[in-house]
């Protein structure tokens, strides 16, 4: 096999995923970079890493032969050179033409990848040039390859490079390669290997020949069409494409290491700083997943051990007593790790919205400051693609809705730009979101007229919580028009469907003139918890702990009933707590003995309420299984888990249990 | 084995010069930068330096500089990978200290009958 | 919802009702023996009393731990309003219905027959709409009939299945 025939062997498809990949991290990195660049004092920094990030991708392209990228990216690299050695100054329009360039560069890449019609870059290639003071107007640069030609011989045999395709196969090129060589007069084709950056579903051959060049193609046409064939002349002397400055040095006896002692202590000390970018690899999901689903299995495995080793004799359990507790410190950590894995920060999703709030805010005329307190906050992967939508809607309302135009705030004697916060922080065993701006809060007035036209009961005397909460009702938009980007009123009431469906929670608060606050609590993990079970007659039931504030066994007469009899209540330090059964709640038969009941004193959404249980089982970890894979969600239950006695146990959903109890709004003052 | 130190910001230049490079017998060590290149030549024996220059932290050139200036590695040939033929880098290029130049996107087989002028003999040696 | 992408599974749904040759599980509930493919089913196992579900029919029991994974029992007697008693014989079928996992609760477990395409009617055309229709077929074997279940069609509602 000759040297040029295994270069046309050398598969690049091997690598387009890894350019893929990094290409998009490359494209977010640009974006965010240019997002962050302030036009009037840019930081030189800044413009050099804007600068790698397009170099970068047109490296990737040109190598593939990625033509198209190749050619918007080099455009955007010579705009871009000019801006970091200060030979031009960057202005908002020059940010806006390259934020629309990495928008195309984004939908080019998506075509690689997945297929499908790439769109034109001509008019951002135009824009581009226009930008570099120094060329109005002239073309594009020129794509990277440029051959250098020989002028043909005339009436001598030429030498031609010709290229076949897309596409071509190795069938057309030996086929073509037959034919030239029985047709007399045709020349002589030979196989050629590929040139740097030639696409790879091309064939390149070199052909001798006294043929003019519609006769050649005349002949190739009987194996290829004519317009998949580019003839020029073959590059006599190849545009150089290495140079060695200076004869090469002899390569060094001994070894070049950098520390004079051996090598051996060396690498130690050296491995501590290492760049970020080597110490990260990429993992599927599934594996996750699967090393998620493993730890659970072993939390079962764990807590079914200790139960047995509870039913042995003395001796037997002593022995045992050591080992159990060592792997049960074991598993938590290693379930702390596992879950870790999965967990992701805020800004990730936060980093999605400087973009689109700069074209939002440009599109109504308002101006906009975005602040994000908390990104490093972090979040189950899972829960961070569910939660990206509604935060979304949450924010495209603020704009739309809350934040007035300058000249409205203004004469409200506010500053000109509207402030729009997103905030992210752990509480208990939950994420806080809350998407928080000072525009001119809702107008209660106008929401409860809403309510009654829709044919809502809106009395006056709601309170002001009561009238926000009536936003979340299907169908009600306050909006004076419908505006393409909130769209009707089915936002809100589907925003706090999906968040409930993530077990979580949705409020909001607002003062008219000063702005709104909407504020999202989520589960932190979906699979492991701390739970503290409790019986009620023969079955036992599973409270997250994280939602328990104290548990205690009520002295006689504590338990007061009020209305007659319906509604019971507890006196718990200062405040009287609604006492809900979960005999009651849960429909459970009545107990064997009247044993004195206890009363755990739970917490949700910022009510509490008492719940009255027969006894409390004890603490542990419990893997959440969800009973919807195989049955359907049960109201006033979150999932159920397995003991470890190997039965079934509820696990209870507290905010449903405490937002059901009818007793909790009617506690006195 | 002739050893040979890869340093480029670009996850897939690395992989492809790797790729191309062990099949033809030699072994590759990466980096992703100039600053990461120097951390890895200590205690490591390499005999060949091949670098990009658009890099974070610290550049191609400034890499050649830092090897150069060190008596340990002034010998080292070092070979800057640049994209297009643009005279610039290659003036500096040498002022820096380079060995040499290469063309990016590379051919493979070019690549290999470069770095054999460099070093010469079979890698695999 | 893609409308290829539905039509085509409306047309294999259509054709998975149609009992096809080949083995089937019999059982019994009441004095009626019925028969289902062998294929759907995973397991039997002696019936232990589920952990309850409140707020849930009486035919369903509750749900048990099948090797980690919580899967819904319930009971065909109640279901098919029979009288339901628990012995040591009571007996659990656990099947897959509807790309989920479930237990059902029957009298008694008897064989496996394997059943030719000759040997399965369509199923008896009954006056009233209301009928079972989720018995797909009637199968002669030796003297017994078999009535041909079709899974998915009983308990789609019970599962909450869309």
């Amino acid at each position: 096999m000759t040297a040029t025939t295994a270069a046309a062997d050398h598969d690049l498809t091997q690598f387009y995923q890894v350019f893929f990949d990094e290409a998009a991290e490359n494209l977010d990195t640009f974006e965010q970079l240019l997002l962050g660049l302030d036009v009037d004092a840019p930081s030189d920094d800044t413009l050099h890493a804007v600068f790698r990030c397009a170099h970068s991708v047109k490296g990737g392209a040109a190598t593939f032969g990625f033509s198209d990228m190749a050619d918007l990216t080099h455009a955007m690299e010579t705009l871009l050179d000019r801006l970091r050695r200060h030979e031009q100054k960057p202005s908002t329009q020059m940010v806006d033409t390259l934020l629309q360039a990495g928008d195309t560069l984004r939908a080019l890449l998506h075509c690689r990848r997945e297929g499908g019609e790439p769109p034109a870059t001509d008019g951002l290639l135009r824009a581009l040039a226009r930008h570099c003071e120094a060329g109005a107007g002239t073309p594009a640069p020129a794509p990277m390859q440029a051959a250098h030609g020989m002028p043909a011989q005339p009436g001598g045999a030429r030498d031609l490079e010709m290229l076949v395709g897309p596409p071509a196969t190795a069938a057309i090129a030996d086929d073509l390669i037959e034919l030239f060589a029985e047709v007399s007069g045709g020349g002589r084709l030979e196989r050629a290997g590929n040139a740097p950056g030639q696409a790879g579903d091309c064939v390149r051959f070199r052909l001798n020949t006294t043929a003019s060049d519609s006769e050649v193609l005349d002949l190739c046409s009987f194996h290829a069409p004519r317009d998949a064939i580019r003839l020029q002349p073959w590059p006599a002397a190849r545009a150089a494409d290495f140079e060695l400055f200076e004869p090469p040095p002899v390569l060094p006896a001994a070894a070049s290491a950098l520390s004079g002692t051996p090598p051996a202590a060396a690498p130690a000390p050296a491995a501590a700083p290492r760049t970020a970018a080597a110490e990260t690899i990429r993992v599927s999901v599934d594996k996750v997943d699967q090393l998620i689903n493993l730890m659970g299995e072993l939390v079962i495995t764990q807590a079914m051990l200790a139960q047995r080793a509870g039913q042995l004799g003395t001796g037997a359990r002593e022995q045992l007593v050591g080992g159990l507790s060592d792997l049960e410190r074991t598993t938590r950590d290693l379930q702390e790790s596992v879950m870790a894995i999965r967990m992701i920060p805020m800004s990730d999703v936060f980093n999605r919205f400087p973009r689109m709030l700069r074209d939002l805010a440009s599109r109504l005329g308002k101006q906009l400051e975005l602040r994000t307190v908390g990104e490093a906050t972090e979040l189950d992967k899972g829960l961070i693609e569910k939660i990206t939508d509604p935060l979304t809607h949450l924010v495209r309302n603020s704009v739309d809705h809350g934040i007035e135009l300058p000249a409205e705030r203004i004469a409200a004697g506010k500053s000109a730009h509207g402030t729009l916060t997103l905030s992210a922080r752990h509480e208990g065993g939950c994420i806080v979101i809350e998407v928080q701006d000072d525009g001119k809060g809702l107008d209660r007035g106008r929401i409860i007229a809403k309510a009654r036209a829709a044919g809502m009961d809106a009395p006056d005397t709601m309170s002001d919580g009561e009238v926000w909460q009536l936003i979340f009702a299907p169908g009600l938009s306050t909006a004076e028009e419908v505006t393409d980007i909130s769209g009707r009123g089915v936002g809100m009431d589907v925003v706090r469907r999906n968040i409930l469906a993530l077990g979580g929670t949705v409020e909001l608060d607002s003062a008219r003139g000063k702005g709104t606050r909407v504020r999202v609590r989520l589960p932190l993990t979906l699979a492991i918890m701390d739970g503290m079970s409790v019986g009620v007659a023969g079955e036992l039931y599973v409270l997250p702990l994280a939602s328990i504030v104290e548990s205690f066994q009520p002295q006689a007469g504590a338990i007061r009933t009020l209305a007659g009899g319906a509604h019971r209540v507890v006196k718990v330090r200062d405040e009287y707590l609604p006492v809900v059964g979960l005999r009651d709640a849960m429909n459970a038969p009545p107990p064997d003995e009247a044993a004195p009941p206890m009363l755990v004193v739970v917490q949700a959404e910022s009510r509490s309420m008492a719940l009255e249980v027969d006894r409390l089982v004890g603490q542990q970890q419990v893997v959440v299984k969800n009973l919807e894979a195989n049955f359907r969600k049960v109201p006033g239950v979150s999932g159920a888990t397995i003991m470890g006695d190997g039965r079934v146990a509820l696990i209870l959903d507290v905010p449903a249990l405490v937002r059901c109890s009818p007793a909790a709004q009617a506690v006195p003052a | 084995m002739t050893t040979v130190l890869a340093v480029d910001d670009s996850a897939t230049m690395r992989q492809m010069l790797a790729s191309t490079l062990t099949q033809a017998g030699y072994r590759v060590i990466e980096a992703s930068d100039g600053a990461d290149a120097l951390e890895r030549l200590r205690g490591e024996r390499v005999d060949i330096v091949l670098t990009d220059h658009n890099m974070p932290r610290m550049d191609g050139l400034a890499l050649t500089r830092a090897l150069r200036a060190q008596p340990q590695t002034s010998g080292l040939p070092v070979l800057v990978l640049t994209t297009e033929a643009g005279d610039e880098l290659k003036q500096l290029g040498r002022a820096a200290g380079a060995t040499g130049w290469l063309l990016k996107p590379f051919d493979p087989v070019r690549l290999v009958e470069v770095l054999r002028k460099v070093a010469p003999g079979e890698p695999r040696s | 919802m893609d409308m290829t992408g539905e039509g085509g599974r409306i047309a294999r749904d259509a054709a998975n009702r149609q009992p096809r040759p080949g083995e089937y599980l019999a059982w019994r509930v009441g004095s009626e023996e019925y028969g289902i493919d062998i294929r759907k089913v995973q397991e039997i196992r002696s019936y232990e009393a589920p952990t309850r579900i409140p707020s849930a029919p009486a035919h369903v029991k509750g749900v048990v731990n099948l090797r980690g994974a919580i899967v819904p029992v319930v009971d065909l007697r109640l279901k098919l309003g029979r009288e339901a008693g628990y012995t040591a014989s009571t007996v659990v079928i656990v099947l897959s219905v509807a790309r989920r996992v479930a237990g059902v609760v029957v009298d008694s477990v008897s064989d496996v027959v394997d059943l030719a395409a000759d040997a399965i009617r369509p199923p008896p055309e009954v006056a009233d709409a209301t009928g079972p229709r989720f018995i797909t077929g009637v199968a002669s074997v030796g003297g017994r009939m078999l009535l041909l279940a079709d899974m998915d069609t009983l308990l789609s509602d019970t599962l909450g299945v869309s």
